[in-house]
Parts: C-alpha cells; structure tokens; sequence
C-alpha cells in the first residue's frame, strides 16, 4: 500500500513556458505565473491537479504519490447526449446567387472529417432561390442538403438566418457544424452557438478527429500565433468552428454527385423582424476582395522607408500579374489601407507566389502567408525572419532589387508566362 | 437621453509579444497591457452619440483587478462611470462564459439606470474571435449590428437607430429597434486627444468592482464550468523549411533578380507538371 504522505505539487521550472493555463484553470488561485515561470502557492493549493491536466509542457506533478496512483484522476465523461448527434455540417454562405468559395473549402475539410466519423456530410442553404446552390454543395462533397428557401432570407440578416439555422440543428442534431469566419460567418455563429449553449472556435487552421474520443480537434493559433492551441468542446453539441477563407482545400468540382434535398421552413414572417436593410452601396476597388483569392501577391512593410514605397509594389505586383499586399506595421503606420493587409488580423492568404519586400516577418504576419506555395523575400536584414520561411531569399536593398526584378519581369513577360502556369497548374 | 454601455478589454499589446529564440519561450514580462484598439474606437463612439443626443456612457470590462487600467483610460474619453467584473469564478473562461458574465453585468446596469445601447469593438486582437458581442446581443434579445463604420441617426422618439456596416463587398445600411448592439470597427472615428480635466478625472477614478456574487447569474455557467470549449494541447507552430539564399543582392541586384526570376519559372514549371 501507498506510503500516506500528502502528496504535494512540483514544478519543474526550466519546462515551465509562461502559458497560463494553470492559472486560468486553477480553482483556487494557487498557481500564478511570475516572470514567466509558474509559481504555487502552498497556503491555497488543494492538490486538484487540474492544473496538471492543462500544462502543455509537462512540467507540474505531485510529489508524495506512489507510481500509478496519479492516474486516479477523474476522466471527464462524454455526455450520454453527445451519441444522439451525428452528421457533419457546413454553413453554405451565399449572397446575391454568389456561393462564398470558403464553403466549397469547408465541404471539402468536411467531407474528411465525415468519412473518418463515418456520418453523412451536409450543406445548410439559406436564402431566396437557393435550390442552384444547394445542387452545387453535392457537387463539392455534400451528402445532403438541408435548405430554408424564403424571400425573408433574400438578404443575410443575423436574427431570421440565425433562427432557421438554429431550428435546422434542433431538429437534426449535427455533431459538427462548420461555418466560414467571413464577415457574414462570424456574424452567425456566434448567434447560434449562444443560442445552442455550445462551444464555439474562431479562425481554426486545422481540423481533424482524435482518434480516441471521436471529438473534433479545433486547432488554431494563439498568441498572434506564436504558439498553436488545440481546443475540444467535450460535452456539448454540435461542436463549432469557423475557418478562414483559403485556410482549407476546396474537392474538385463533380457533377456526377448529386445530394439529397430536405426543405424545411422558415417559419417566420416579415413583420416579425425587427432589422431593415435600408441601402447597399458595393465597392468600387476590388482590390481587396482579390487578395484571398489572388494567385500572385507582392507585399511591402517597413522596409518600404516611407508611404510612397507602396507605389514600387506595385509596379511589381503589376509586372507579376498580382496584387499589393502590406504588413501590419505599415497599415498601423497609415501608409496604406487595412484593405491590403496580410496576416492574423488582415487576410489569410494562400497564392501560387508571394514576394514579401522590406517584411521582417514577424509571427502575425507569417501565420496569414506561410502556406503559400512559392515564397521570396527581400531584406535587407540578413537575419530577419522572413528568410526562415521563403523558398527563395535576398539580401539586399530593396530599392535597388525590386526595380531590377520589375524591368526583367517586363522584358520576359513573367506575367503571361505565371499566367498560363496558373491556370495549367 | 441615450443610456449607453460600452464593453471593452484590456489586452497584451500583442504585436509585442515575441519569442526568445534561445529558449523558444513566449517573452510576456513587459508586454504592455492596452485598451483593446477595437473597444476604443467604441468607446468614442459612445462619446460622441452622448454629445450629440446626449447621455449616459458606463464602460463595463471583466478581467482581474489590473483591467482596472483599461477602464480608466475610458474615462479620459470622456466616459461617465465604469464598472469592472472580476471574480476568480470568471477565471479561464471562454466566449461563451465571457457573455454570460458581461450579460449579467449589463442586466444590472439596465435594472439601475435603464440601457439604449450597447457599444463593443468588433473583436479582440488577442483572441481574434469576434463572438463575444454576438453573443451578449443574442443572451439579451438585442437585435446585433456587427462591424458598424458608422451611426446614421438615432431617432429617441420612434426608438431606432440606422447604422452603416462594412462588409466584404460593400457598405451595407441598417435599421434596429432599440435597445440594439453595435460593434464597431476603427473606420467608426478618428480617436482625439483626452481632454485636461477627463485626464486628471481618470487618475482620482475608481472603477466599481462586481463581484460573481453581485450578479444575478447562476455561478455553473460562469468560468471554466461555463466554458464548453478546452484547450487540450498547445504546441509551436509547425515551421516551414528555409529555403535558397540568393546571392549579390548588395553587389549585384541585378543578377540576383535574373537568377531568382530563373528559380521562380523553374519552380513554376516543376510544380504544374506535377
């Protein structure tokens, strides 16, 4: 039998990253982090160990518990509730007849996540004369379409399109429900998932199912993304996310699948909403929409000098065939519009080639780019950490290089010739 | 009279925070704890609706005692009472918790001086989520006015309010009843400088400190209870492999833009044949 020492919690301090976590979970304000490291307070400390269960890095355990003993902590049950839900949905979000290609992306994570789970996967249409989009989620994956089809839903408001959705997964019960963190996206869920008293993650750059429990394993990035959390919701369902356009790949169009429709109603009326669409008025530089979806983007930051630098990028994004981007120390700067932004709090991008001049490469940045397929970086740091992610560095000053790459680029028609491999590849 | 309440946090300074390289650990001494630029820009706004139709503004955050702070600098806009949850039992908790709390905490406002509005940044930049404004909007069955660049008009007599919104495509003009929520981006205004006398209200102030026990909130739904969401895991972000340094970038910049155009149609070339 065990020795009956109280058992006492240890840290090992040279593990211990600083994160927090056991200070968020701690119940009873035992454990703060002090400079950086961890530090208990023994007058307070119950010995729960949640603080253990929570510490990324391994660096708490008790001290007086013989082998074995330790692992008598209470294993956090998976609700009887949670098998009644099955199903992996996806938000299909259109507005004026135009899908957002992000629900193709999310149908196409989703159509993964199904097959492992083994369950159906299904588009969730809401709008006026949706039957088109409906077709076409089958197309790109979906099993199943569950539609709402009334002129009330013509145009996206939060308060009749929250309402169907959240009808649509009473009556259903999805275990997974995928929405697009677009401006309309992250509108919605976060109406429905109040509503429903569920787990919610914003901005998920992975998504896949732990083996174990089946549940669905959120990962995003945390701290502007110097580190990556990975989130569960345990209990309760459906277990939300949203996911950023251009994060996940979209399956290649096929018409030959067809889905199964299931129309159900509104069940509200006009006079029952509160909110009016009194006017629109649509963009007229379409820069910005461009830069998600551009193939080619050349970027400029502080490097730049000045404000005017900008005009050089885009000479370059001109000669590429591309489209400006910026860094968020140049936006902040007021150089150029958060339009043209890139990176945790601008647009994730993800183009065939990104050319990032004067960009130190600081995490926020790098989190929003680094899964573009070709990256260059000009610096003229050779120690900034753009390099440790480009394919293809120079030192250099950038005002001597990119005007040298811009008259080349002209002289060999680099932009008919990314073209046709664009659109061959 | 338009009885206002802004919701605001106080964040790291996240474009601050940076790794040690040596030990690949987050540097968090001396990140700077700020007043969410989003909530700012909110918190103006509120300002000016109050000089415009006239009112009451109370800023209201949730945070440890410190958050404190970021209240504080609400009152140098100009902001005429703020109150601050903080409450071990609000600790670790996720969107959904957090709008529990807030929730609760705006109830008790609108019980003691009646509620018109609610103002809050779109999101925050150290979480990015954007949900919990949505959220407080749908616990209170306000209708919710999400990435506002502008407020139209307040009409007091019919009880509506018409916002312009920014969305993907373009700028979108809505109508709500009140009460209403809005969230704002930093297209909203243009920040001033604080004035001398809301500068020095703002040293002397004392924000009110609620605790979980002063709300009418059931303490199950409220930190990490509350919080259907877990981290499970936190790890370094995967990194990509370095690539080629091209030289004469300082000597030669222009044969190191014909050698990388080289690589570039290359490379190009490989990856359609594949």
């Amino acid at each position: 039998m065990a020795k009956k020492n109280k058992p006492t919690l240890q840290i090992e301090a040279e593990k211990c990253i600083g994160c927090e976590l056991c200070e968020a979970e701690c119940p009873f304000d035992a454990i703060h982090v002090v400079d950086g490291v961890a530090v208990i307070d023994y007058e307070k400390c119950k010995v729960c160990r949640k603080c253990i269960t929570v510490c990324p890095t391994d660096c708490l355990y008790l001290e007086g518990v013989e082998e074995g003993e330790e692992e008598k902590q209470p294993e956090i049950a998976v609700s009887t509730e949670a098998g009644e839900y099955s199903g992996v949905w996806v938000f299909v979000e259109q507005e004026d007849d135009q899908v957002h290609p992000v629900s193709w992306e999310l149908l196409g994570r989703g159509r993964a996540l199904a097959d492992t789970l083994t369950c159906e996967l299904a588009a969730m249409v809401l709008g006026h004369n949706v039957q088109a989009a409906a077709t076409e989620s089958g197309y790109y994956g979906a099993d199943r379409a569950y539609v709402i089809d009334d002129p009330v839903l013509q145009r996206y408001r939060t308060a009749p399109c929250a309402s169907g959705c959240i009808t649509l997964i009473r009556k259903y019960k999805p275990e997974i429900v995928l929405v697009g963190a677009t401006t309309l996206g992250r509108d919605l869920a976060g109406a429905i998932a109040t509503e429903l008293q569920t787990g919610l993650t914003a901005d998920c750059t992975g998504l896949d199912i732990d083996q174990e429990t089946n549940l669905l394993r959120q990962t995003r990035p945390a701290f502007g993304g110097n580190i990556m959390a990975t989130i569960l919701t345990r209990e309760d369902r459906p277990q939300m996310a949203t996911v950023r356009p251009r994060v996940m790949e979209a399956l290649p169009r096929d018409e030959s699948r067809s889905v199964a429709t299931v129309a159900e109603p509104l069940g509200i009326t006009e006079d029952q909403i509160a909110t009016k669409i009194t006017g629109f008025q649509p963009d007229t530089d379409l820069d910005a929409p461009n830069l998600q979806y551009a193939e080619v983007i050349c970027s400029g930051g502080r490097g730049l000098g000045n404000p005017a630098g900008f005009k050089l990028i885009q000479e370059l994004a001109d000669a590429f065939g591309g489209v400006m981007g910026a860094s968020r120390a140049t936006v902040d700067a007021g150089w150029i519009s958060h339009d043209h932004q890139v990176g945790q709090t601008g647009s994730t991008v993800r183009p065939r080639l990104y050319i990032a001049c004067g960009i130190s490469g600081a995490i926020q940045h790098l989190v929003g780019m680094q899964t573009s397929d070709i990256i260059v970086a000009i610096n003229s740091d050779p120690n900034a950490s753009i390099f440790n992610v480009a394919d293809y560095g120079i030192v250099g000053d950038l005002y001597q290089v990119v005007p040298e790459l811009i008259r080349l680029a002209k002289e060999r028609n680099l932009k008919e010739a990314l073209l046709g491999q664009t659109t061959s590849g | 009279m338009l009885r206002m309440v802004v919701c605001v946090k106080q964040v790291p300074d996240t474009t601050e925070v940076r790794i040690d390289p040596e030990t690949n650990t987050l540097i968090r001494e001396g990140v700077p704890s700020i007043l969410n630029p989003f909530d700012a820009h909110a918190t103006e706004a509120a300002v000016q609706l109050k000089e415009k139709y006239g009112g009451h503004i109370t800023a209201l955050s949730m945070g440890p005692p410190q958050a404190a702070e970021a209240l504080k600098k609400c009152i140098t806009f100009g902001v005429d009472q703020a109150v601050l949850l903080s409450d071990r039992a609000f600790a670790g908790s996720d969107t959904l918790a957090t709008s529990c709390a807030v929730t609760a905490g705006l109830r008790k406002i609108a019980q003691e001086d009646g509620l018109d509005l609610v103002l809050c940044g779109k999101q925050a930049i150290d979480g990015d989520t954007a949900q919990v404004g949505p959220g407080i909007a749908s616990r209170l069955g306000f209708p919710q006015i999400t990435y506002a660049i502008g407020i139209d008009k307040i009409e007091l007599d019919q009880r509506t309010i018409k916002v312009h919104r920014r969305l993907e495509r373009g700028i979108e003009t809505v109508q709500a009843p009140l009460p209403a929520l809005v969230t704002c981006v930093e297209e909203m205004n243009e920040l001033r400088y604080a004035s001398l006398p809301n500068m020095i209200r703002a040293a002397r102030y004392k924000p009110e400190v609620w605790t979980a026990a002063d709300l009418d909130v059931d303490e199950e739904s409220l930190g990490l209870h509350g919080s259907p969401t877990v981290v499970a895991r936190i790890f370094a972000p995967p990194e990509r492999e370095p690539g080629e340094m091209i030289p004469g970038g300082a000597d030669d910049p222009a044969g190191a833009a014909a050698s990388l155009l080289d690589k570039l149609l290359e490379h190009l070339a490989a990856g359609a044949g594949e």
